[in-house]
């Protein structure tokens, strides 16, 4: 099992990552930088939070047509996995392979806190360790998280069961006090139709160590690995 | 010749004697961009002329040291493990007053710079925060703007900031304080230094290109008072921490490359100031061609590009024959890398414009800036404040519950999670403790240990005693880090003072330094790194003098650490460092309930050092044993804040009592003497703490259990858990957001 970490200039989660999936887990990792043309080395492509290349247009927007995600695309149309969370969930959507749009907050603020999400699939390569309606804890750190998508696209998502993690109360309940950023449906990370990408704006990297506050996210990495193990 | 006209030396900063002796070390009269470089390099910012004699006096040595306080950017301190720390705090009030966010933002990225310059990863931020009262408008507006700056800055550049301290006072309002610390991390001893090895090396400049910005920056805005704000905007520069982001990755490579022998940040003064103290150290001269500064302005003048201050810059030293791996290195990360000058066995600083030179003065001219020495009086309007009885303060209507959530919702006490939530305080994946606790704890990977920072300062206390009230600064910064269980190694102090061209903030600068002194020698700690801010003035009105004292503390095994909140219902409460709950009078000196509940400002600080190092040794010891579930430093508002504060974190109530009566609930809720933490234990273990604290010779009295979903103090207060829970969380947010 070797994951392979981007690292675009102004990232700031692939350490994180490579801590997590590495020194916690014992996985192998390495890093990819930017302008990295195949990825034909590695079994699963983690695309990290931060600010791509400065993010002044849009975030991730300049990102998506960057080398490397060009060699993403075809890695995911191949049917690797690729997952992104914080920044790499923006630049999945920017680069269409995943539907819906990341805008500003709706209170406009930046936001770092711990989140509660609700895991609503089990039944996909990311989650597979996780039980349907799990509450799990894993912080948010983000400006702009704020899930949009026309109706349509909506609806698709939901019926085909492709919202993964939402945010929820501490009794399990998605309600808006819940939602920190103005997210439609309290939408906190999806799949795409072919369920081998992932994007979330939370940060299951940061929940790795109980002494850093929760260890939820380590299954989400374990998933991943026994998807590959099966043969995806 | 016709004698300099004052504007041109105002513009720099500069007052007539010290033109003249210009002249006289020169032999001449300075060409106009001399003027400049001596203006940057003797401005308060960087030569600090009232402060340097007082600041040798600070505590220097310890066998943690690994570079000396003044030697480089910032002092270093071993901690273990192979494992040393950089770190310091600065200020930049002024950029901030004149326009916040980039002010504030500015501020961030300088204090990266100067840990990254060492060497080190920057692996923590805080900042300390002073404004007005957030009723006025503007004040808001200020606020906004400096946490937004901090948060829009700080979040891009993958540094988690992990607090600090908000405070409101009206002696702000004109002249607002925003301190940032940083705390970087380095192993195995690959401490960088910020000077060239040997003539012959190349001066190397790296990161953004150079425009007009911030010209004037470290002579204009910080070492005179300013009346016309909006005029000096234009020398704020603006700040780009993508830039910046990228800075610290490709300069930490850059460390690691054969050649590279010297790194310094390009700050307030931008390179005039950091090739020169990079030759000064050397002991080496400087020639430096303007000519080949990448620059993102056309026709600028060698003077604004020795002065601009345009920020992600940094200049780097290499050895002849090893520059083109780094420019590799530089391109790899889209940033350029320009050779701008070498150094030279000549002890001359020379600019040059292409061919022609524009400037030659020896090196020691430019660094060596004078020295002003002062040993003025104190104040009679001091001593009268100082004398002021506590004990006849006039009765008050309000009651003490009533009185208690007025103060839970001064915004000098209500929680500022409004302001942390805002601050990416988790990146890097060491947070323990976030934001909003006594100390922030940051573990260190791959090992048991974990550092503790805390940044502190009551500008109330030091106004009314200076001395007092800094070592108070000290006590607190360091009990603070004992609260979570880490012993102090090292301090770093900004220093936000008003004119130092007068009598009382002079008097105030050499009592507050004597008392930052006796405190980190009662401590056996160092004072490593620091600033000086002074002119922080408004209308010919000073700051409270305001030392704002940043800790570092160690935490040898991470497990053993404990938090403020309460934990479960039927632990015990036990003080330390009294002997009965209820403070006297005396205790109200400079307190937040006097200022808040009796508007007054006055009263005598006091504190006992040797007590002081005793409760925290005691603390510290409980906590390595295994003994506390929880603790908490008595500091603003008194008890019943800090035990409010316990309770509302753990949300779980408490019942304070004692045999002692409470004979006046004023000063006995919320006097805030010194050297007092409140802990909490197994009733089991209640025994034992006891005997420790009685063999420690610290006071120790079991005062309270914990439970329920009540706050009770013995018969005057009586508040639900769910009442003084939203007022302590929610009214900042309710007072800031206009």
């Amino acid at each position: 099992m070797k994951f392979g970490i981007v690292i675009f200039p102004g990232s700031w989660s692939e350490r994180d990552m490579h801590y997590a999936v590495a020194d916690v887990l014992g996985y192998q990792a390495e890093y990819v930088w930017h302008r990295a043309t195949s990825l034909n080395n590695f079994d699963a492509i983690l695309l990290p939070g931060g600010f791509s290349y400065g993010d002044h247009l849009r975030c991730g927007a300049i990102a998506a047509h960057s080398p490397v995600m060009a060699a993403v695309k075809d890695f995911a149309e191949d049917g690797g996995f690729v997952f992104g969370s914080c920044n790499g969930f923006q630049i999945l959507c920017e680069t269409g392979l995943l539907p819906g749009a990341l805008i500003r907050n709706d209170h406009l603020e930046f936001r770092c806190e711990p989140g509660n999400l609700r895991v609503e699939s089990s039944h996909t390569p990311f989650t597979s360790q996780y039980s349907d309606g799990d509450v799990v804890a894993m912080p948010i750190s983000h400006g702009e998280g704020n899930y949009q998508a026309d109706d349509e696209t909506l609806a698709m998502l939901e019926s085909e069961g492709r919202v993964i993690f939402r945010y929820v109360d501490e009794d399990n309940e998605a309600t808006p006090k819940a939602n920190p950023n103005g997210s439609l449906n309290n939408i906190a990370g999806i799949t795409n139709r072919a369920g081998n990408v992932l994007g979330m704006m939370p940060h299951p990297e940061r929940a790795c160590e109980t002494v850093l506050g929760s260890s939820d996210g380590n299954p989400l990495w374990q998933s991943i690995a026994a998807a590959v193990d099966s043969g995806g | 010749m016709p004698p300099i006209a004052q504007e041109l030396l105002d513009e720099v900063a500069l007052s007539r004697a010290e033109y003249e002796a210009i002249i006289d070390r020169l032999g001449r009269e300075p060409n106009p961009l001399e003027i400049g470089l001596f203006g940057a390099l003797w401005s308060e910012h960087c030569g600090y002329k009232h402060t340097k004699a007082l600041l040798r006096t600070l505590p220097n040595t310890s066998d943690r040291l690994l570079v000396a306080p003044g030697a480089e950017n910032a002092g270093v301190v071993d901690i273990g493990d192979g494992y040393a720390v950089a770190f310091k705090i600065e200020s930049h009030n002024h950029p901030s007053a004149v326009e916040p966010y980039e002010g504030a933002a500015t501020g961030v990225g300088g204090i990266v710079r100067d840990i990254l310059a060492m060497g080190a990863r920057p692996m923590g931020l805080m900042n300390s925060l002073r404004f007005g009262p957030p009723t006025d408008e503007r004040q808001r507006y200020l606020l906004n703007g400096v946490v937004s700056g901090i948060s829009g800055y700080g979040n891009c550049i993958g540094v988690p900031n992990v607090g600090g301290e908000v405070v409101f006072d009206s002696s702000y309002a004109g002249n607002p304080l925003v301190n940032a610390m940083c705390v970087g991390i380095i192993k195995d001893g690959k401490v960088m230094s910020a000077r060239a090895d040997a003539p012959g090396d190349l001066l190397v400049l790296v990161g953004a290109k150079t425009g007009r910005d911030g010209i004037h920056g470290a002579s204009g805005l910080a070492s005179r008072t300013f009346e016309e704000q909006a005029e000096l905007r234009s020398t704020v520069q603006v700040g780009n921490p993508f830039l910046e982001k990228v800075l610290i990755e490709a300069c930490l490579e850059a460390i690691e490359l054969p050649g590279v022998v010297g790194m310094q940040d390009c700050g307030a003064a931008g390179i005039t100031s950091a090739a020169v103290e990079m030759a000064e150290r050397s002991e080496l001269g400087i020639n430096i061609d303007v000519g080949k500064v990448p620059r993102r302005e056309n026709d600028m003048s060698p003077y604004e590009v020795m002065l601009s201050e345009s920020q992600e810059r940094m200049l780097v030293a290499v050895k002849p024959g090893h520059e083109d791996r780094l420019f590799e290195l530089f391109e790899k990360w889209d940033l350029d890398a320009a050779i701008i000058g070498t150094f030279e066995a000549d002890n001359q600083v020379v600019v040059s414009d292409g061919p022609r030179q524009a400037s030659s003065t020896p090196v020691i001219t430019l660094t060596d800036a004078p020295e002003y020495r002062f040993n003025s009086p104190k104040p009679d309007w001091l001593a009268e404040l100082q004398s002021f009885d506590l004990a006849a303060l006039p009765d008050l209507e309000i009651t003490p519950n009533g009185a208690l959530l007025k103060l839970l919702a001064s915004p000098n006490i209500a929680s500022k999670h409004a302001v942390w939530r805002q601050y990416d305080h988790q990146v890097q994946n060491n947070t323990v403790i976030a934001p909003g606790d006594d100390a922030a704890l940051l573990r260190i990977q791959g090992t048991q240990r974990a550092l503790a920072v805390s940044t502190d300062g009551n500008g109330r206390l030091v106004y009314l005693n200076p001395r007092v009230g800094s070592a108070i600064a000290v006590a607190e910064a360091c009990r603070n880090l004992a609260c979570v269980g880490a012993e102090p190694v090292a301090l770093t102090d900004g220093l936000n003072f008003g004119n130092p061209e007068t009598p009382d903030i002079q008097y105030q600068l050499q009592e507050a330094i004597a008392g930052i002194s006796e405190a980190a020698s009662a401590f056996d700690i160092p004072v490593v790194s620091g600033n000086a801010s002074l002119y922080n003035e408004s209308a010919g009105s000073a700051v409270q003098p305001t030392p704002i004292i940043g800790a570092l503390g160690v935490l040898e095994n991470i497990e053993s650490h404990v938090r403020s909140a309460f934990q479960d219902d039927g632990d015990a409460v036990i003080i330390i460092g009294a002997d009965t709950p209820w403070e006297t009078a005396d205790g109200l000196a400079g307190s937040e309930a006097l200022a808040v509940l009796q508007g007054a400002i006055a009263g005598q600080p006091k504190l006992d050092l040797d007590l002081e190092v005793n409760v925290q040794k005691l603390c510290r010891s409980l906590i390595g044993r295994g003994l506390l579930k929880s603790a908490h430093d008595i500091s603003q508002g008194g008890l019943a804040v800090a035990i409010v504060e316990s309770a509302v974190q753990g949300n779980v109530g408490v019942t304070i009592e004692h045999d002692d009566p409470v004979t006046g609930w004023l000063p006995a809720l919320f006097g805030e003497s010194q050297s007092r933490i409140v802990i909490t234990c197994n009733y089991d273990d209640v025994d034992a703490i006891l005997r420790i604290a009685s063999e420690a010779k610290v006071s120790a009295t079991q005062v309270g259990t914990v439970g329920g979903d009540y706050v009770r103090i013995a018969n005057v207060v009586n508040l639900p858990l769910a009442t003084v829970t939203d007022v302590w969380l929610n009214s900042f947010e309710r007072a800031t957001s206009g």
